[in-house]
């Protein structure tokens, strides 16, 4: 199954210069080797899951046993289903190591899923300037980038792979996008880099000090090769780069622009896959490998995620267009994720993980919706808006549905995670942590408000003249096959959460235990 | 089939019918109908047999999830009263699908709407069988969910979405009450689970402290579904839903949940005094405040509707003495009556065409079924002797005789000042809506509504009627008390304590002097109606409330009171934040950008000097460089 490791990455590397090699004439075909490598690739992550290792050492069904051997691979609480470990270049100590485990696995198939849904949907409709090959190129490249975080078990790789993402986004907003495009994609290409500058001297200052940078190895140090200072600097250093990824409020302003002027599939890739990068990489990294420094800094990470809830659910009460709200909406939901990782216990963790693949499948739906109506009604906005369900009917249902099930409704994908998030903030216990918990289960009353108007104004009401003129208003059937995948998953994993977070329970609890009993 | 089995199938079975009636391409009307009943009445059926054939309560479970530690588990916990609920929900969601096959025969969007009810109907099953508290919220806000879809039905009607929203934003809020009791109750207890956290509170895990904290925090979810002071106030907008959708949603089903919640957990509420003392104030106002409000009414939907409101205080009313098997008695029979009521009322409005009781009148001689119908209704409504409402109604203020206490007493003294003002607004709505001449030209030819619209009405009239007697069979009674732990199969033991107490047979039925008192505010209410009505037959009765009139019609102002002091500060401070948002935070990120190329843009200028000026700075470069190497250097 190695094998599948090597080729989650290297198909839609070579389907990229495959596609964009192909001339001008043939950009439906070239769309369509896109869209099949995008397949092949999904296919390939999937068979990741197959013929597992078996977990050894502390498990989540034997907590008694918690703590007993730190250091080696056996009790490294990151123990790879299958590992790719070779060397890069040695004279640097880089090593080109790739491993997937219960917690990368569901967002490694989501990032596949999502891209293949982008290409089919790219197939169908290429937004102006046209050249959609060239967009699918891209989008293929964006999908080596995330799929190569996921699954890099090297800080180095990581960083590498982090990276790669950042311009091929870059070209993908400033080319395709609407009409603030530039400076939306100049916006986030430069706040993105000041957070993976800093990133890379956390890294640099993680392996300097420890001298390695495997992160197996790190992982199960538990951080015991840094002083509590250097503990502390690097946890920061690498919280703020994952931070503006996420991203975490006050340092999210690059999202509205970038979501708003992106084209369709950007914000699908963009909102679904792109800021989990920023999630995973503080469980695994910043969590992983300096713990104490994650324990110091957990109450203001909780507080600054609260804020992030209640700031993104008061913005979009007050907003008027209609990808900018989802963009917004997105501040909220991650401030769940956040929370339920600043909280550092298993409950948190797993609802975080769960958090996460439920706004992959939930905003991703979202956006391509939001693009549907755009194209159709040619404005996002709301004041023009209204009446939807009047003239599109199958649209404004499905919206409603990706709207019920953003807003946390039980039964479906969205709730666990922020359901789980004040859980966990309840078991830490404490004055601050109940405080915390109390403000974001307020949030979560407010998230039901601005989805609320935000459908009332949409879809309800007599037909605007915009939404009036709707030329096409029957769904067709590239967006059903886009958006029923998503449509199924979001009510799968609200009813069944045991398929994303039961395959991460064991690494979860390993990971929870060596904060416990990590370096002092 | 086994019970394990069936137990889940309550809600699996409308929740199919829902699914493939919401999913199924083209669905057209008589399929729509055909999964809509269907549901209906398998579920029914399954209540049915169940009630019949298990003869102990029992709970099935199956794990979900784990999160770290706390498991969610998927299970059913069935009692006798949680089958008697689920019955109700089965005789009055069939009631209501059938109705409305009819009542929405020239609606183009019937198919969704018969989905959505099928898919409400799953989540109030899941609600009464539940055997874990997240899967219980699971039920509980997909029934929000739906109240919200169903409201908005009706594209006619502009108010609708409006009230849709409100409806789903106020029992939110306090949803936020509740989804913090349930998970402070969880992570206390270990466990999601009824059984485990029953038996921690049994057996003195939880601090006393923390369960008034969790009760008090769950009563906030309670006043939000069962419309109670202070967040009623979306109920009587509700009514621009549907007319069926009121009866079963608002009425029979919903709205009781909160009660049933209470009476599930009530080892939570009556840890303490603080919890039911606060449930007990809250029936009180909210008992006055819905009868005074449905005084003044014109429309004769909203006049239900408030009588829902109040009705509900009086099963809070019984919780917060203690009485549970009495307040599902009361909420058994409401169900019955006021379903009942409100599909009459749909049928009159249909005949009409028209919500408003200044349309109506002397409707008796035009649809005598409906007539009669609606009088039993009414007079259950107003515990008339020996109708179900009767018989129940007593029970509360009984309960609430026998208790010492000031809550008892204020709960009693609401209670029969109540008593009597039901007793005048429903006299009211009788004599405006069927007697006297008729104030409208539609109301000059009423005629019965078709066959699939009557018998409803009809057949949920024997319930009504004689659902009351019931309370003399043990059979019934027995099936009302919460059962020890030590009787739970499949259940977690816990020890012996308070529980046990309430092992003792109830008694809903107090035949005694004592029923006299409720029987002559009775009278005085029906009395005080019809004297007014008498006076002038083609006026309404609450013009001799006065001045009072406009102040009960707008409730007492508590809608423009919400508006005030919640909706429009939360809309200020969200253009606040956003302003804030935009110019202070990204302020300072755009701001950064635009120093950054500002100072590149004055460096670059420097850089541009001309030839005389550069060769100036390289000499004086070179000399600072040769003086601080001399220095530097001389000093080593």
């Amino acid at each position: 199954m190695t094998a599948a490791l090597v080729a989650v990455l290297a198909i839609p590397a070579l389907g990229a210069v495959l596609v964009a090699a192909m001339p001008a004439q043939a950009d439906r075909a070239a769309r369509m080797v896109g869209t099949f490598a995008a397949g092949a690739a999904l296919l390939a992550a999937l068979l990741l899951g197959l013929d597992r290792t078996a977990w050894t050492g502390p498990a989540a069904a034997d907590p008694g046993t918690a703590g007993t051997q730190p250091g080696g691979a056996g009790g490294s609480p990151v123990q790879p289903w299958h590992e790719l470990d070779l060397a890069w270049a040695p004279g640097l100590d880089l090593r080109f190591h790739l491993g997937v485990d219960g917690i990368s696995y569901p967002l490694v198939v989501l990032t596949a899923l999502l891209t293949l849904l982008c290409c089919g949907y790219t197939l169908w409709n290429v937004p102006a300037p046209g050249r959609g090959r060239l967009l699918v190129a891209l989008l293929l490249v964006i999908e080596v980038g995330i799929t190569g975080t996921f699954l890099a078990l090297d800080l180095v790789l990581f960083f590498v792979f982090f990276e790669v993402v950042l311009l091929p986004m870059f070209a993908v907003i400033a080319v395709w996008g609407g009409p603030g495009r530039r400076h939306a994609a100049r916006k986030f290409v430069l706040y993105t880099l000041f957070g993976s500058v800093l990133l890379l001297v956390g890294i640099f200052t993680v392996v300097a000090a420890t001298g390695t940078a495997d992160l197996v190895r790190l992982t199960a140090d538990a951080g015991s090769g840094m002083s509590r200072t250097t503990q502390l600097l690097a946890f920061t250093l690498l919280a703020i780069g994952f931070a503006v990824k996420s991203p975490l409020w006050p340092l999210h302003t690059w999202l509205p622009d970038a979501h708003t002027e992106a084209p369709t599939v950007g914000s699908v890739v963009l909102a679904g896959v792109l800021l989990k990068m920023g999630t995973y990489g503080l469980i695994r990294v910043a969590v992983g490998v300096a713990p104490d420094g994650a324990e110091r800094a957990a109450p203001t990470l909780g507080v600054l995620a609260v804020a992030a809830i209640i700031v993104g659910s008061l913005v979009c009460l007050a907003q008027t267009e209609l990808k900018r709200l989802i963009a917004y909406s997105s501040v909220g939901h991650m401030g769940f994720v956040l929370l339920g990782i600043a909280t550092l216990n298993a409950t948190g963790l797993q609802a975080a993980l769960i958090g996460n693949i439920a706004h992959g499948i939930i905003t991703g739906l979202l956006f391509f919706l939001a693009g549907a109506i755009k194209d159709r009604a040619h404005t996002g906005d709301l004041v023009r808006l209204g009446g939807l369900r009047e003239t599109a009917p199958g649209l404004a249902g499905v919206l409603g549905f990706a709207a019920i099930a953003s807003l946390g409704l039980p039964g479906l994908a969205g709730f666990w995670g922020e359901a789980f998030a004040v859980v966990a903030a309840f078991r830490v216990g404490g004055p601050l942590w109940t405080v915390l918990g109390i403000v974001a289960a307020l949030g979560g009353a407010l998230t039901a408000a601005y989805f609320l108007r935000l459908l009332r104004k949409v879809t309800h009401g007599p037909a605007a003249p915009a939404v009036a003129g709707i030329t096409a208003p029957r769904l067709a059937p590239a967006e059903l096959v886009a958006w029923a995948p998503l449509v199924v998953l979001a009510l799968v994993v609200g009813l069944l959460p045991a398929l994303v977070i039961g395959m991460a329970a064991d690494p979860v609890t390993a990971l929870v235990t060596t904060l416990a009993t990590g370096s002092r | 089939m086994s019970p394990d089995t069936l137990g889940p199938l309550l809600p699996a079975v409308p929740f199919i019918a829902a699914l493939l009636g919401l999913v199924w391409p083209g669905a057209g009307r008589r399929l729509a109908a055909a999964l809509g009943i269907t549901g209906a009445a398998v579920a029914l059926l399954v209540a049915a047999w169940l009630a019949l054939t298990v003869d102990g309560p029992y709970g099935t479970y199956t794990e979900l999830a784990d999160f770290g530690g706390l498991p969610v588990t998927f299970g059913v916990r069935i009692d006798g009263a949680a089958l008697l609920v689920a019955l109700a929900v089965g005789v009055v969601a069939l009631a209501v699908q059938v109705y409305s096959v009819a009542y929405l025969a020239d609606d183009d969007r019937y198919a969704p709407y018969a989905a959505q009810v099928s898919l409400f109907t799953a989540a109030m099953l899941l609600v009464v069988v539940a055997g874990d508290l997240i899967v219980l919220l699971v039920g509980w806000e997909v029934m929000g969910i739906c109240s919200y879809l169903l409201i908005g039905h009706d594209r006619r009607l502009p108010e609708a979405p409006k009230a849709a929203v409100k409806a789903f934003i106020v029992t939110r809020t306090g949803d936020v009450g509740f989804l913090l009791g349930i998970v402070l109750l969880g992570v206390s207890a270990g466990s999601f689970r009824i059984a485990d956290v029953l038996s921690a509170v049994a057996a003195g895990e939880v601090s006393a402290g923390r369960l008034t904290a969790v009760a008090l925090l769950l009563l906030a979810g309670v006043a939000g579904k069962s419309a109670q002071f202070p967040l009623h106030t979306w109920l009587p907008d509700a009514m621009a839903g549907p007319t069926p959708i009121s009866a079963l949603i608002h009425a029979a089903t919903m709205v009781a949940a909160g009660i049933y919640v209470v009476t599930r957990l009530f080892p939570v509420f009556d840890a303490g005094s603080v919890p039911l003392a606060v449930l007990g104030v809250m029936a009180a106002v909210t008992m006055l405040l819905g009868a005074l409000a449905a005084t003044a009414q014109d429309d004769i939907k909203r006049v239900l509707a408030w009588s829902t409101v109040s009705q509900l205080a009086y099963m809070a009313a019984a919780l917060s003495v203690g009485a549970t098997a009495v307040a599902l008695f009361h909420l058994l029979t409401h169900a019955a009556f006021k379903a009942l009521l409100f599909l009459g009322a749909g049928s009159v409005i249909h005949a009409v065409g028209s919500n408003s009781m200044a349309a109506m009148g002397g409707l008796r001689r035009g649809m005598p079924a409906t007539f009669w119908s609606m009088t039993i209704g009414l007079g259950a409504l107003m515990g008339l002797p020996p109708l179900a409402g009767f018989w129940s109604k007593d029970a509360v203020l009984a309960a609430a005789q026998g208790k010492n206490g000031w809550v008892a007493v204020m709960v009693f003294t609401a209670g029969l000042v109540g008593v009597v003002v039901t007793a005048w607004y429903a006299t009211r709505l009788w004599l405006r809506t069927f007697f006297g001449t008729p104030r409208s030209p539609a109301a000059e030819h009423p005629h019965e509504p078709p066959g699939v619209m009557l018998w409803p009405v009809v057949l949920l009239a024997v319930p009504s009627a004689l659902l009351g007697f019931a309370a003399f069979a043990h059979g019934f009674t027995d099936r009302l008390r919460s059962p020890a732990p030590a009787e739970w199969v499949g259940e977690y033991s816990g020890p012996a304590t308070r529980a046990q107490a309430l092992q003792e047979a109830v008694e809903l039925v107090h035949l005694s002097a004592a029923m006299a008192l409720p029987l002559a505010c009775l009278a005085l209410g029906v009395l005080g109606a019809w004297l007014a009505w008498r006076r002038d037959p083609a006026a309404d009765p609450a013009r001799v409330l006065g001045p009072l009139r406009p102040v009960f019609a707008n409730a007492f102002y508590l809608d423009a009171v919400q508006e005030v002091a919640v909706v429009r500060p939360s809309r200020a401070l969200a253009r606040v934040v956003r302003r804030g948002d935009e110019s202070v935070v990204d302020g300072a990120v755009e701001g950064a950008g635009r120093g950054t190329s500002d100072l590149g843009g004055s460096l670059a200028r420097a850089h541009r000097a001309g030839l005389p000026r550069a060769a100036t700075a390289v000499l004086a470069g070179a000399l600072l460089v040769g003086v601080a190497a001399a220095t530097l250097g001389g000093l080593s």
